[in-house]
């Protein structure tokens, strides 16, 4: 048993927290938001980094690495909230390479996936019958999208748009068409595989969310010392720092809840997606909890577009909401562990 | 990182178990409704299976069990609701007397604590300070080879089951606060001490005890005088580990889905099967699972020999305010009959949820409230100034 990172994990949370921090600045950030949400550049060097396909098999061409390794990326990734579509892709990649295991991917395409060309995305809600999928994070940007249409696990591969629909975080969303998408496995099979994408999408969500929640109080610690009113630093008042103390816990919790659904996904254990799921509920809570909270320490400077809180604020609402809604997340717990509900006698 | 406690530690809950099914009795539970959270039979039980001369720390020459077995413990015992506040309170006490003690004391207290035979309370809190406890006002004056005590405590709770009370008094006024203090151990039969009932809106009963020219030798005297603080110091280090606390709600989130399943609405439909309801519900089992990964997070770091700190507080803090949500919720769920009592034959599961209800509220106030944790989390680990 071991809550801290090991000596490498330690390793690669230092050399992706640099590149990320050189890379994905709140200017490479802003200048993303006025394109499609995405930075081809920093891209470009995750993947001579090997992020992209880190978490995939040695064999399929990626790194070998387990998901908790993967998370430790998630987690700089969300502090900078970095225009890439980094999760989706790496969930993608490993359900590619699991797929070619029993053939029924492409060896070739799975392999250049998980080199972080062309970039693949899952669709996280089924797609309607007709293949018709609508807000597909990274949609803008990626070539290869899989989802479940019916009780078919598809992969199309299609121009994407690059234009992405206007939304509230500026994240690279747009419809796609899974009408033509190859079918890859049908019934439990294609359900088991998309859920399992899906839970780890969401473990290493709730690690990014964590890594978010993180940079964001550290910005709202940085101006409430230095931001003096009535003569005094603004965090000299209790009212201030109690507010910051409960989304510093919140945060806290989140960070190890989320590291251990990471943990419970690499051992198969029964009930990872559970804790998944609640990482995932409880991460984006903290985070919103804390963004909110930052926000308005900033005072009026908090809400104007310059500073970079807002950025954090709007995201903070937005990656979850990219999964449906959070009640339906809850409601699936629900059904899990209180069983179904009964239907009202007639 | 792995967060999968290890096997040993899932071998050793299994233990645990199966001595609380042999060990713990529904009439123990019921037993602490006359407001005593203490079972002589179980604590001498859990002391005679060697826990809790195990979970006393090596260095002192205690068992040293493995913190994340200690976790295990505790994380057992709170969620069958055992009555076992007097094992943390044991645990503490004999490291404190261990780390501070003369000979005297640690030969004649330390077996009779570890064999479960004698129980200790803490003498800190006074009416006229309790966070800030550095302000103790009980004065201790030396009498020739030994001491006079005179003064009042609040919230000496077990004293009445207590065969020692661990006192901090004042034996310096003249000096900044913490610097004249000095601990005692006090037998709680020594003439010149009362004990009064203070009852609780929960359905705990707590002591006030009151010390009039109570005379002690100085064998009784627990580290240096003037000392006092660094006692303290010690009595919070080794709380951390001990203290619990961290899974208050689980039992209470049993009520309610077994409330949820059994009762029925006016138009026949069972609780369970609104969603309003059912998203309560989830919203706790979240809350459990932070708690849980604080939990062993804890565990593992002082299992490494890291002394952890800022984390305890966060993990009472959330702890404890979430616990005391959750009762509010399923208090509102059940609705009327969520006011009914254990007095009353109707009530559900024992008016096990009303019970819950009325005794959150002390979870975020004793061993340090709410808001010294919050002080504590933006001074330790937000590197805020001090407030105050």
């Amino acid at each position: 048993m071991r809550t801290r990172y090991s000596e490498d994990q330690q390793a690669v949370a230092e050399a992706f927290g640099d590149l990320f921090a050189r890379e994905a600045t709140p200017e490479a950030v802003r200048a993303a938001e006025a394109g499609c949400g995405f930075d081809r550049g920093l891209w470009s060097k995750l993947a001579a980094a090997g992020a992209p396909g880190m978490a995939v098999p040695v064999e399929h061409g990626g790194g070998g690495a387990s998901l908790v390794d993967l998370a430790v990326v998630a987690f700089e990734w969300g502090r900078r909230i970095a225009p890439v579509p980094l999760v989706e892709h790496a969930v993608t990649a490993r359900l590619l390479a699991s797929l070619a295991e029993s053939g029924a991917v492409d060896t070739a395409l799975a392999g250049a996936v998980a080199g972080g060309e062309p970039i693949a995305t899952l669709t996280l809600r089924p797609a309607g019958p007709d293949g018709a999928a609508p807000l597909v994070p990274a949609g803008a940007v990626a070539d290869v999208v899989a989802g479940l249409r019916g009780d078919a696990l598809v992969v199309g591969r299609d121009e994407p748009s690059g234009v992405a629909r206007p939304n509230t975080a500026g994240l690279p969303l747009a419809d796609r068409d899974l009408s033509d998408a190859g079918i890859l496995a049908t019934g439990e099979v294609a359900r088991g595989a998309f859920d399992d994408a899906l839970t780890e999408w969401k473990a290493l969500m709730a690690v990014a969310y964590a890594g978010l929640t993180r940079e964001v109080l550290a910005m709202g610690v940085a101006y409430v010392k230095q931001r003096h009113q009535f003569g005094v630093p603004v965090g000299s008042f209790q009212a201030v720092q109690h507010g910051l103390a409960d989304a510093a816990t919140r945060a806290e919790g989140a960070r190890l809840l989320a590291f251990r659904a990471a943990c419970a996904v690499d051992a198969v254990t029964d009930g990872a997606a559970r804790l998944a799921s609640m990482a995932l509920l409880f991460g984006a809570e903290s985070a919103r909890f804390a963004a909110d909270r930052v926000l308005q320490y900033h005072g009026g400077y908090g809400y104007s577009a310059e500073y970079d809180v807002q950025l954090y604020y709007r995201r903070a609402a937005a990656w979850l909401l990219q999964l449906g809604e959070p009640a339906a997340e809850i409601a699936r717990l629900a059904e899990a562990d209180l069983g179904p509900k009964r239907p009202k006698a007639a | 990182m792995d967060f999968r406690l290890p096997a040993k530690a899932e071998a050793f809950r299994a233990e645990v178990q199966e001595f609380l099914a042999e060990h713990l009795t529904a009439e123990m539970i019921a037993a602490t409704r006359d407001g005593t959270i203490h079972s002589p039979e179980l604590h001498r039980a859990i002391a005679d299976r060697g826990w809790l001369s195990g979970a006393v720390p090596a260095e002192l020459g205690g068992g040293g069990m493995d913190p994340v077995e200690l976790c295990v413990l505790l994380e057992e015992l709170q969620l069958h609701q055992a009555p076992a506040d007097a094992l943390g309170v044991a645990v503490v006490t004999v490291s404190m007397i261990l780390e501070h003690g003369n000979d005297f004391l640690r030969s004649e207290t330390v077996p009779r604590l570890l064999s479960g035979e004698a129980l200790g309370c803490f003498g800190y809190s006074e009416p006229e300070s309790g966070s800030d406890v550095a302000a103790a006002r009980t004065r201790a004056v030396r009498d020739g080879g030994g001491w006079i005590i005179n003064g009042s405590k609040m919230w000496t709770t077990l004293a009445h089951v207590a065969d020692y009370v661990l006192l901090l008094t004042r034996t310096d006024p003249d000096v900044p606060k913490h610097r004249g203090l000095t601990f005692f151990v006090v037998p709680l039969d020594t003439p010149g001490i009362e004990i009064r009932p203070v009852s609780t809106m929960g359905t705990e009963r707590s002591n006030a005890t009151f010390y009039d020219d109570v005379r002690l030798g100085d064998e009784w005297r627990l580290g240096e005088v003037n000392g006092g603080w660094n006692v303290m110091k010690t009595a919070l280090k080794y709380e951390r580990g001990i203290a619990g606390g961290q899974f208050p709600s689980p039992p209470v989130i049993e009520a309610a889905i077994d409330w949820g399943r059994t009762a029925r609405r006016a138009d026949g439909t069972r609780p369970i099967d609104d969603d309003a309801v059912r998203h309560q519900l989830v919203q706790a089992m979240i809350d459990v699972e932070v708690c849980r990964s604080f939990a062993y997070h804890t565990a593992a770091l002082a299992s490494e020999g890291e002394m952890f700190g800022v984390e305890g507080s966060m993990t009472k803090l959330f702890a404890s305010e979430s616990y005391k949500k959750h009762c509010a919720w399923f208090l509102d769920m059940m609705g009327a009959d969520g006011l009914l009592t254990h007095d009353d034959p109707g009530a559900h599961m024992d008016g096990r949820i009303e019970e819950h209800f009325r005794h959150a509220p002390v979870t975020a106030i004793y061993g340090g409230t709410s808001e010294i944790n919050r002080n504590l989390v933006a001074e330790g680990w937000l590197g805020l100034p001090r407030s105050r």
